[in-house]
């Protein structure tokens, strides 16, 4: 692989950009792989890379039945943070954090990681206490977070209108190394990695059948053939229950769509990523410039990657609130994806019922920030066959013990 | 500069009686009643109106509509000012006032344009491969020069003066688009008797069809579009809507139109924008086509426009693009505006036809005309800065090499035609690719479908893909009477408009002009004019892998500019289609999204603002809150006092002076916000009994009972006081918060699950106004104010009564939650704040003073009674709370109880509840954690711990809290550490105790 670097496009630029290898291989599948990884998100190709990374495991394929990273990895709002309130998600999103912050060094691929500071609003007493004891939280978990009065709020986000008639701001957990990067280029940057490292990221490859023998993984059909494999990893947000079929097993999963929007680019005006969880609706502006707004899912179960309107309603009209000015700015796109709900909106990482076969799923409408993490947490599992401490609590097996990770406590449900 | 270009005739849209004076970056200039500012700044001769989004070249207006992705203002000043206005779709106004974007210093001069002259070392994404080192770069010095070099327009500061509503519409059939297909569809739809909702996004009826000169029934299109416009106006079950855009199709025939109703005429007093929120039967959309560009070098250059906006400038407006237009093109229709230019008065040097031949009635028309004609030629390079100067053509078949150089002004081109497929695309209709036509159209047999499976969505004339005026005519016809059909009606035999076939010569696909161009020409190719992705950027995608074409829009950003692509999408997927040697439909589009065009924010939030926002719930004592300094604190959607403040008191001093005084005297809670539920039936009890985790069908009638309510998960989700009313009623209180929760929570299970129990509810949380009367002083009051009989003996404690107090008709609850003597009355809401009133003044003698929402809470937390939210966060079981004995023992099920048999819950190590005492008597700050020995495997400190109430309690005068701690009821007396936050701060200590801080043994409220 060439690497990437100003000097690079220079010498490129000399003759008019012909030289650029491609980014990742377009391989033919082999008949057999160590590990095959279900699922070209970010996820997938996180867990392809640490695999490789961490592990050593390189004779990996990544399937993908459309284009890498062309789920949830492409439609999200880019939000990136770590101030959780338990424990096992405050350790896998801070683990998922930090490897954000030298990821396009490690990838060679600038994924924009931009630590801007995000912020969110207390707008009810009760909202209040919630965060301050997810700061005390974060305090002993590593976590570098800070209940800051409506003042500073206000400084940092000088566009925020914080006395609204109807729920003034009364502070805000704010996340100074929280932030955003660029979504695609995450998922590419690993992709152009794991295709260095040998691995096979094969699109446009359809998973149609788990194959297994006395109940252990042996492979997969594809719409190009028969794959085998030591040990598979599903990681298919959006369709997970239906892989985990394939594999013979359910999961505590409901999908439905997220709705996100986005408005004619401007020039800056926002810093930092502000979420506003008692009116539902948060808000950043990308590099070009464009304010991207989100908001809640929508009520009923659903696999259609639409936008439906109710939500995006209800989120700009509390986004209007929060922010006058963006009254006068206009919506350009909408668009949904799809998202696995679980039953306490923490993910699954986990060992399933049928041998050597991994699922990682669940993370509802905040999987982009967890990808890193995710991947890397997600590797250990796959190659050791058992969680690490960053997966350990995630496990199927919590649903049955009734040990739930429930972030809603604190968070809300907004991401 | 300065000269007019307005033409002396035409301009069939302009009102030349009527000047319109406006202002562009601080210019004086003047158009015309009708014009739009596109058309006027052209009338003035201003090309150049802004700058692309990458290197900031200089552009001028391309196109005439909502394709248009360069001409775009920022426009009006202060609470109406608007960026990215898109001019050629601003109708013109007194006073307008718009200024170009994305420069510095100006539009003329700007420093931006460096970028250009380094184009080639940042061809698509270059970013992705650099600024990489060092590492804290990225944040302080790459990132914040690229958005300042992108974004556009500047953002708004001031709050928006204008005002926005929705309108909800239902109808059989939607029709968007009032050109002449949309208008023959109409006819034809309404004359089956269907209620029909017209809609055309400019304030013109008739779309293309005069500019173009077609010929309808016989007659010019525009005399056929008035009768037509004329005819359905007249007709009840019709609605007609200019200014009114289709933005948006979504599932089961909903759409969204957004009508600009005021945008011409600001402050007129008029909502500003109003949306249509539609439900139809059947949707037609008769959206018509956007013409392509073709991709030439230099074809960015202010004065390149499409020629079709280069006949709608003449023949609507009247204006000339320039003295001297060159024609380019790869179909017949270029060919009427060369004809239109020549008639105008205007010289055409060349039509440049990309076509081996040139040989249609068109052609023949433009040669009688004098038009020299140059079939099989292409512009090699078009020469200009800010203007177009001249073009030097070339053999469309070769690799560009310059036959002549040709001086103009404007060139004029057209690349084929696409017809509008968005809003048919939205909810899932798929595309076919056109060979002849060079375009997707909308495949009929893949028509988005409704509820019932069956298409929902018919398209009309050009956005079916026709070309020729007698096809759209026809097709429009079959498609008004197919959705009528569809919608439940008979169409009537019709007597649809026709008009005469036209010969066509076949245009040819052009996506490369010439044909072997060379990459050094292929870099100045512009696909995307806004975002600046040129041809060879889509190559470089395509090379690098990114194939799909959502990796190749998402690598060089084309086709994501506020335009969404509408001029750049299909020439950039036949680009991306050549480079990976495969055919456009394997390649396919990107996802059509709503919005059409971008809509306004303030559309979407409507009426819903400020005090609007969300509805506000005010009991009916609010005005008394109000008139007696109540801080008021957000639960839900009701405000509620959070404590009323004296002069001169702090909210601190407000809240210690109402829980002495409650303590001591006589405290009165407006509680009418506290959930009411009746729950009726002869299953009543049984459903209750699942519902709460005590026994609730063996509570005597007249008698009380505190309740839980778990999840199926077995985690506290409600609590409250039930009353039995009468054999088949109880009363159900529940939390503020949770009333209209906890009803619905009931209702799913009745209609979900015990579908077949005898059981209603009914939410009569604002039936009743509910009042709290607290204190050592209650009875007093009530035996003062006269009537039934309060008495310990008459109404102990945990039963209520119906009767008279001060002559209102009452029921009394001897419920407390605050540790003392307390009755909870209910009277009819409207008797709430009279009855307030009169316990007020009766309460004067007694001390009385009324408490809020604060008080309350240190009332309870002084009992150690937990309060929903606080000690509960949803991971909470009763068990954890040490409420075992309001769990029923005696039943074989409840909600959440076989839940709490999992290992987890019933796992020994679960934090419990306790009080805390801190040392010190200090205030433990709320969420805080008490900290255990060492740190866990993923290097977090381990926590026995944490804090769930904290108070300082004035009764006490010290810091007390509740909290959950590890094995913490077999540890009191021990003592344990909190760490505060802030550097250098200590740890607090505090000692593990009994959560009953104030009268443990109960004895103040059962008296």
């Amino acid at each position: 692989m060439k690497r990437y670097s100003a000097f690079a496009i220079a010498r490129e630029a000399a003759r008019y950009h012909t030289g650029w290898e491609r980014a990742w291989r377009s391989p033919e599948p082999k008949t057999h792989y160590d590990v095959i990884i279900i699922g070209a998100g970010g996820h997938g190709l996180a867990t392809a890379y640490y695999l490789g990374k961490n592990h050593g495991i390189r004779n990996v394929a990544i399937i993908e039945k459309g284009w890498l990273g062309g789920g949830n990895t492409g439609r999200n709002t880019t939000i990136i943070r770590s101030n959780y309130l338990q424990d096992p998600s405050a350790a896998i999103y801070e683990k998922s954090r930090s490897l954000y912050e030298t990821l396009s060094q490690d990838l060679n691929y600038n994924i924009m990681f931009s630590p801007r500071g995000l912020i969110m609003l207390a707008q009810t007493h009760h909202e209040v206490r919630g965060y301050q004891r997810t700061a005390y939280a974060n305090a002993l978990q590593g976590v570098k977070t800070e209940f800051i009065s409506p003042a500073r709020v206000k400084q940092l986000v000088p566009i925020m209108d914080i006395s609204g008639p109807r729920y003034p701001v009364l502070g805000g957990l704010y996340q100074a190394r929280g932030g955003t990067a660029r979504h695609d280029a995450v998922a590419w940057g690993y992709a152009r990695a794991c295709s260095d490292m040998g691995m096979d990221v094969l699109q446009k490859t359809e998973v149609t059948a788990v194959r297994s023998e006395g109940g252990t993984v042996t492979g997969v059909e594809t719409s190009r053939g028969i794959i085998g494999c030591k040990k598979l990893s599903i990681v298919v947000a959006g369709h997970s229950g239906h892989v985990a079929e394939m594999a013979g097993f359910r999961l505590p999963i409901e999908s439905v769509a997220l709705q996100a929007l986005v408005s004619e680019p401007i020039k800056p005006c926002m810093d930092v990523v502000v979420m506003a969880n008692t009116v539902h609706g948060y808000m950043s502006q990308s590099d070009k410039g464009e304010m991207v707004i989100g908001g809640g899912t929508d009520g009923y179960n659903n696999y259609t990657q639409r936008g439906s309107f109710h939500h995006i309603e209800e989120t700009v009209r509390a986004l209007i609130e929060t922010f006058p000015m963006i009254s006068r700015l206009k919506m350009l796109r909408q668009w949904g994806g799809i998202v696995d709900i679980t039953g306490d909106r923490s993910p699954i990482l986990s060992k399933t019922p049928l041998g050597n076969c991994f699922i990682n799923a669940g993370w509802g409408t905040g999987g982009f920030k967890a990808i890193p993490g995710s991947g890397w947490a997600m590797a250990e599992l796959v190659a050791k066959g058992e969680p690490g401490p960053l997966a350990a609590a995630f496990g199927l097996d919590r649903f049955r013990e009734g040990r739930f990770i429930d972030e809603s406590v604190a968070a809300g449900v907004a991401h | 500069m300065g000269m007019s270009t307005r033409l002396a005739t035409g301009g069939r849209l302009l009102n030349r009686a009527r000047a319109v004076e406006f202002n562009f970056n601080g210019k004086r200039l003047t158009g015309y009643e009708g014009d739009t500012l596109a058309s006027a700044l052209l009338a003035n001769n201003q090309v150049l109106v802004g700058r692309s989004f990458k290197y900031h070249r200089p552009r001028g207006i391309v196109a005439s509509g909502a394709e248009e992705p360069n001409a775009l203002v920022n426009l009006g000043k202060g609470g109406r000012f608007e960026p990215n206005q898109r001019a050629t779709t601003t109708e013109l106004f007194e006073g307008l006032s718009a200024t170009s974007q994305n420069h510095w210093p100006s539009l003329e001069y700007d420093v931006g344009v460096l970028n250009n002259y380094v184009a080639r070392l940042l061809p698509a994404g270059f970013y992705y491969k650099t600024f990489m080192a060092p590492r804290a770069a990225w944040k302080h010095v790459f990132e914040p020069i690229i958005r300042q070099s992108a974004g556009l327009g500047k953002a708004p500061k001031d709050r928006d003066a204008d005002r926005y509503e929705h309108f909800h519409a239902h109808v059989d059939i939607l029709i968007v688009g009032g050109g002449i297909a949309g208008l023959q569809a109409a006819r034809t739809a309404a004359a089956s008797g269907a209620r029909v909702l017209l809609v055309e996004q400019t304030a013109n009826w008739g779309g293309r069809a005069p500019a173009d000169g077609s010929v309808v029934d016989g007659i010019a299109a525009e005399e056929w579009i008035t009768k037509a416009v004329e005819d359905l106006e007249k007709m009840d079950n019709v609605h007609l809507r200019t200014r009114c855009m289709g933005a948006g199709v979504y599932d089961h025939g909903y759409a969204l139109a957004y009508e600009r109703v005021a945008d011409h005429l600001p402050a007129n007093g008029q909502p500003r924008h109003r949306l249509w929120r539609i439900r139809a039967r059947q949707i037609v959309t008769a959206t018509g086509a956007i013409e392509r560009p073709l991709s030439f070098a230099g074809n960015d250059i202010p004065g390149v426009m499409l020629a079709s906006a280069v006949r709608d400038y003449v023949a609507n407006f009247g204006v000339s693009p320039g003295d001297r237009t060159v024609v380019v093109t790869n179909n017949d229709d270029a060919y009427r505006t060369a004809i239109a230019l020549k008639e105008a008065g205007l010289d055409v040097p060349a039509i440049l036809d990309a076509r081996p031949e040139a040989t249609g009635p068109l052609a023949r028309r433009a040669r009688d005309l004098g038009i020299r004609v140059e079939p099989g030629k292409g512009i090699a390079k078009v020469i200009g800065g800010k203007r177009v100067t001249s073009v030097k053509i070339c053999a469309q078949s070769g690799e560009g090499a310059a036959l002549e150089e040709i001086p103009c002004e404007a060139v004029a081109m057209s690349g084929g035609w696409s017809p509008v497929v968005h809003l048919w695309s939205h909810c899932g209709g798929k595309l076919t690719w056109d060979e002849t036509n060079a375009h997707f159209r909308p495949d009929p047999d893949r028509a988005p479908t409704n509820q019932d499976g069956e298409g929902f969505v018919k398209t009309a004339g050009a956005a079916s893909g026709e070309v020729s005026t007698a096809n759209c005519l026809k097709d429009a016809d079959a498609a008004g009477r197919a959705a009528a059909k569809a919608a439940g009606f008979k169409p009537e035999p019709g007597d649809a408009a026709t008009a005469e076939a036209e010969e066509v010569q076949p245009m040819l696909p052009v996506w490369v002009m010439p044909q072997g161009a060379g990459i050094a020409k292929r870099m100045k190719m512009w696909l995307d004019y806004q975002n600046d992705v040129k041809v060879s950027d889509v190559q470089l995608a395509a090379r690098e892998g990114f194939e799909s074409v959502e990796h190749a829009k998402r690598y060089t950003t084309l086709g994501m500019a506020t335009d969404q692509g509408k001029l750049s999408n299909i020439n950039g997927l036949a680009v991306l289609s050549q480079s990976l040697n495969s055919e456009i439909p394997k390649v396919g589009t990107t996802t059509f999204r709503p919005p059409y065009t971008p809509i306004s924010m303030g559309s979407i939030g409507g009426e819903a603002r400020g005090e609007l926002f969300q509805p506000v719930r005010q009991t009916p004592i609010h005005d008394w809150h109000q008139a007696n300094g109540a801080y008021f604190e957000p639960v839900g959607h009701w405000r509620r006092p959070y404590c009323y403040r004296r002069d001169g008191e702090s909210t601190e001093q407000a809240v210690q002076r109402e829980v002495k005084n409650t303590r001591q005297a006589l405290g009165l809670l407006d509680a009418s916000t506290l959930g009411k539920i009746i729950v009726r039936g002869p299953d009543a009890g049984r459903f209750l009994d699942m519902l709460y985790t005590n026994m609730m069908s063996n509570l005597a009638v007249g008698k009380c009972r505190y309740g839980l309510m778990c999840s199926e998960n077995g985690f506290l989700i409600d609590d409250g006081v039930v009353a039995r009313l009468d054999d088949d009623t109880w009363l159900c209180h529940t939390t503020t918060g949770g009333a209209d929760r906890i009803h619905g929570w009931m209702e799913d299970w009745l209609q979900c699950e015990w579908w077949d129990w005898q059981v209603y509810t009914a939410n009569v949380t604002e039936q009743f106004a509910q009042i709290a009367v607290v204190g050592p002083n209650a009875r007093k009051l009530l035996e003062k104010l006269g009537g039934m009989d309060v008495s310990k003996e008459a109404l102990p404690f945990m039963q209520w009564a119906d009767g008279t107090i001060g002559g209102f008709s009452t029921r009394v609850f001897r419920i407390s939650f605050s540790g003392e003597l307390s009755y909870e009355i209910a009277v009819p809401a409207g008797q709430g704040r009279a009855f307030w009133d009169a316990l007020v003044a009766g309460g004067e003698e007694f001390g009385l003073m009324a408490y809020g929402t604060e008080c309350l809470h240190i009332l309870r937390a002084e009992k150690g009674f937990i309060m929903i939210g606080d000690e509960t966060d949803g991971t909470i079981i009763p068990q954890d709370l040490g409420l075992d004995w309001a769990i029923s023992k005696k039943k074989d099920d409840y909600l959440g109880k076989r839940a709490q048999a999992r290992s987890h819950m019933t796992d020994p190590n679960r934090w419990k509840l306790v009080g805390l005492e801190t040392l010190d008597g200090a205030v433990i700050p709320d969420g805080a954690y008490a900290v255990g020995e060492g740190r866990n495997a993923n290097g977090q400190r381990n926590t026995i711990g944490r804090i769930t109430s904290s108070y300082y309690s004035p009764t006490l005068d010290r810091g007390i809290a509740m909290g959950l701690v590890d094995h913490g009821p077999n540890r009191m007396g021990e003592v344990i550490e909190f760490p505060t936050l802030g550097a250098g701060s200590q740890p607090i200590r505090a000692r593990i105790v009994d959560p009953v801080f104030y009268d443990k043994a109960g004895e103040k409220q059962n008296v």
